[in-house]
């Protein structure tokens, strides 16, 4: 039978997955933000989880405001790539230094 | 066994589309991946039983995020070549700490015991009289409302947020002026001639 733990390795195995797609993708802003997206998603489905095995309802409602939180930082993330594309002509971002951060 | 198979199957498809996503060369291709996986994560959650967030993660992820994506990736004329010149000097770092991560967080997930989970203190126990969406319906009209207006807000920002960064004022366009439309009179655009016959207008 599919227990707590077959959700929580597919949803670890989704978040190192992400992890590994920031490492990698260094200078592709656009594959970053997908990363960011898969470990949120791997999130969602640990909170969704815990939430059918306990029979606790506020894991899926606070899974809803994840989900609001990846589409707004999707939403900025994009919308401040597009600037930054407009002002360089290029996306990589391992060469952004104008701010000397 | 039809939904170990279909556990199996959806975790199968997520956790190899999911690779594919960061692994893809073109980025068009690694949306059209990421939607899959988020296909795959909704029939996960409809497994356990989340309908009303599997149909969410399905609108809006699929609907709206992943779209979001795709327009990006098509709008930006980017040379996606140059930007995969580091893939292989960061793959085995990346590597190395993806797997000293997973393997932390499946031991830690092994060794996990929760001991005596206290099912008395659960906030909103899921009871079989209501279908999923309308105990979450209840659930988010009430004791969370605030929560669910501060998502609101949030959603609100970031919309104002990307519309005030991504907008400029452009040259050369000839737009609607409001305020002087309004301010104009009759009497300033038009005027009264008594023609006299057989003459031309005089304009």
């Amino acid at each position: 039978m599919i227990g707590l733990a077959h959700y929580l390795t597919v949803s670890t195995i989704l978040f190192v997955l992400g992890v590994l797609g920031i490492f990698i993708n260094r200078k592709n802003i656009i594959i970053i933000l997908m990363a960011i997206e898969l470990i949120l998603l791997s999130v969602n489905i640990n909170l969704v989880a815990f939430s059918a095995f306990l029979g606790d309802l506020a894991g899926q409602v606070f899974a809803m405001f994840v989900l609001t939180v990846a589409a707004g930082e999707a939403a900025i993330g994009l919308a401040i790539l597009v600037i930054y594309f407009r002002g360089r002509g290029t996306i990589a971002v391992d060469d952004a230094n104008q701010m000397k951060g | 066994m039809m939904q170990i198979i279909a556990f199996y199957l959806f975790a199968a498809v997520l956790i190899a589309s999911g690779a594919l996503t960061i692994l893809a060369r073109n980025p068009v291709h690694s949306v059209l991946w990421l939607i899959l996986a988020f296909f795959n994560a909704a029939g996960l959650m409809l497994l356990l039983g989340a309908e009303f967030i599997a149909m969410l993660l399905v609108i809006v992820y699929v609907g709206a995020v992943a779209v979001l994506f795709l327009f990006v990736v098509m709008m930006l004329d980017v040379d996606f070549a140059a930007l995969r010149s580091g893939f292989v000097r960061y793959l085995p770092f990346g590597a190395l700490l993806a797997v000293v991560l997973a393997a932390e967080m499946l031991f830690a997930v092994g060794s996990w015991q929760a001991g005596g989970v206290q099912l008395a203190g659960r906030i909103a126990p899921v009871h079989s009289a209501a279908s999923n969406i309308q105990q979450i319906g209840e659930l988010l009209y009430t004791r969370y409302i605030f929560l669910f207006e501060a998502a609101g807000i949030i959603l609100l920002v970031a919309m104002i947020g990307a519309i005030v960064l991504t907008n400029r004022p452009r040259s050369g366009v000839r737009r609607q002026n409001v305020a002087a439309q309004n301010a104009r009179r009759p009497k300033d655009a038009t005027r009264l001639v008594n023609q006299p016959v057989g003459q031309g207008v005089e304009l």
